[in-house]
């Protein structure tokens, strides 16, 4: 069952060749007007070249460099215990040949998102915000939705679609700049060819048409694989309660990420700029859709369930895939978990936060000390010295790392 | 010559027919094997888990013990359903024993309420978390290889996969109920 919300992606399959043919038919348009009829050609295999390597880099690092331009630390399970343990939980319960990586952001704000391209080879990379605000239930809401992404092979999805939209910006953004400052002198001497003038003119238009048409298929993409991916949290967890009220805490949220932009956007939970209202150009749903979708599941959490909630909440269509409607087994939703929190503790809290902050000095190179009068001593690399006092009870220590 | 042309056709339809048979066991063959595999790999899931539930015990047990010295009884029947579970032979029998032992782990946490201290103990509480996720792994586990006896015993018994799971003898397997008196659908420990 997982199998088949996965291959019936037809939808998203027409999307990804509409903005292929998009991105070379601006292509081939850029190659006439700047050359004329036999750069047409040129100009396809430009954009289809250009389009191939940014895949391929992204495809040997991509991952990488987004955990890295996010500022993701990779942690291990002392860190943060319960994390590890949700995250083992949800590839239990989906199956996942091999344990995510698990990734903290030092971000304030609350959000989450999922990398790999296939379900052996994956990480979840969660903000410190985000532990901060959640309880149990709610984080393994929102990591099941993540883990959602990675069964569905979406971050394939999106990358492959993410870099066909930045390629379409690149090429447009070159034509335009090309004909801004050297239009004149090159094309007023063939002025003859009137032809070309009109192909100039339909690729300017499409060069700003172009990225927006791009933008509008990737975001429509975008958000209908959130629908799915809570569709599959809730099947994994079997309780829609846990995400709906994460999402509202996350929404709730006025802290903005500071570490994303419009491609990597749609990786995360919620969108990560706030304020903003859904429209053709959002990223994801509004998630006062989504925990209405959620909430009015009543009966049960199979994917029949969700769509039911789905076109009685919204009034459309519904969101899953025919085929994966077909498994009709009921699932009983579970009700709300009291057992697992020992109430809110903030010096727990604050506890982990410490912990992780240490986890990341020692990354960086810091040394430790521990003093006999309770005070711990952190001590950044390069030390001008190598004896160093404890502010509170004086004891003059010696540094022995290097 | 005439003649000879109609028995070629025949041939390769009859041929054809028989390739296109081979085809479709073969798919339907492959089919029903990818499905136990997963059927037994989910149920390797859920042993990992039962045993790291075995292990837990007696360390929760050892922490709790010098807190709680009035609660031999509770102490025994977690000892003695833990023993039942690891000499379980089948999979009915795990399954009633767990239960018991599910049960038997309810009604300590209820108890530990009673006892602050106990709460307030660090090691307690990491003991405690671990065994929240080790339940939950039990209860996702669990999920996952029913999922899987479901959709395995489907196919052995509708038509036509139910032909080719009887000439080649898959046989249905059992699901996974985990025979708790307090709570049938979800194992739960109430802390």
């Amino acid at each position: 069952m997982w199998e088949q919300i996965r291959i019936n992606k037809r939808n998203s399959m027409i999307l990804l060749t509409a903005m292929a043919g998009l991105l070379l038919g601006l292509g081939g348009l850029l190659g006439y007007a700047f050359v004329g009829p036999q750069g047409v050609g040129v100009g396809i295999l430009i954009a289809g070249g250009v389009w191939l390597l940014l895949t391929l880099i992204s495809f040997s690092s991509g991952d990488q460099i987004l955990l890295a331009s996010s500022g993701a630390v990779e942690v291990t399970p002392e860190v943060h215990p319960m994390l590890f343990n949700i995250v083992e939980e949800m590839k239990i319960a989906a199956q996942l040949p091999a344990m995510p990586k698990v990734y903290i952001i030092p971000d304030p704000s609350p959000n989450a998102f999922a990398t790999g391209r296939n379900p052996s080879k994956s990480a979840v990379a969660v903000t410190e915000g985000l532990l901060a605000k959640l309880n149990r239930d709610e984080l393994q809401g929102v990591i099941a939705h993540e883990v959602s992404h990675i069964v569905h092979r979406d971050i394939l999805f999106v990358t492959l679609a993410g870099i066909m939209l930045g390629t379409i910006v690149l090429l447009a953004d070159v034509f335009l700049r090309g004909t801004m400052y050297g239009s004149h002198r090159r094309y007023s001497g063939r002025d003859n060819n009137n032809a070309q003038g009109l192909m100039i003119i339909i690729a300017l238009v499409a060069a700003i048409l172009a990225p927006l048409m791009a933008q509008i298929l990737y975001f429509a993409l975008s958000r209908k694989r959130e629908f799915l991916a809570d569709a599959g949290a809730v099947r994994l967890t079997r309780y829609p309660e846990g995400l709906a009220s994460a999402l509202e805490k996350i929404s709730g949220s006025k802290i903005p990420m500071e570490t994303a932009n419009k491609v990597t956007a749609p990786m995360y939970i919620s969108s990560p700029f706030r304020g903003r209202q859904a429209s053709l150009f959002s990223t994801h749903p509004a998630p006062e859709d989504r925990i209405r979708v959620l909430r009015a599941m009543m009966h049960g959490a199979n994917y029949q369930d969700y769509d039911q909630a789905y076109r009685s909440v919204t009034g459309k269509s519904g969101i899953i895939p025919a085929s994966a409607l077909k498994d009709s087994e009921a699932i009983p939703t579970r009700q709300a978990d009291t057992r697992s929190e020992p109430k809110p503790q903030p010096a727990a809290k604050a506890q982990q936060r410490i912990l992780f902050g240490d986890f990341i000095r020692k990354q960086q190179g810091f040394a430790f000390i521990d003093c006999p009068c309770g005070v711990k001593l952190k001590l950044p690399p390069n030390l001008p010295t190598n004896r160093v006092q404890c502010p509170r009870c004086k004891t003059v220590h010696t540094v022995t790392q290097s | 010559m005439a003649g000879l042309g109609a028995m070629m056709m025949m041939f390769l339809l009859l041929g054809g027919l028989v390739l296109a048979a081979a085809v479709v066991v073969i798919g339907i063959y492959n089919g029903l094997v990818g499905g136990r595999n997963q059927v037994d790999n989910a149920w390797s899931q859920i042993d990992v888990q039962l045993k790291r539930r075995h292990d837990l015990i007696p360390n929760l047990v050892e922490t709790a013990k010098g807190y709680m010295q009035h609660e031999r009884q509770t102490f025994e029947s977690i000892t003695q359903a833990r023993s039942q579970a690891m000499g379980a032979k089948n999979v009915a029998e795990a399954s009633k024993a767990e239960g018991a032992l599910t049960d038997a782990l309810s009604k300590f946490m209820l108890v530990v309420e009673n006892y602050p201290d106990l709460k307030a103990n660090q090691n307690f509480l990491s003991l405690q978390e671990t065994l929240t996720s080790t339940e939950n792994k039990i209860a996702f586990a669990r999920q996952a290889y029913n999922d899987a006896v479901l959709t395995y015993n489907n196919k052995t018994q509708m038509f036509p996969s139910n032909i080719v799971a009887g000439m080649f003898n898959f046989t249905k397997r059992d699901f996974f109920e985990i025979e708790s008196t307090a709570e049938r659908e979800v194992p739960k420990v109430k802390f």
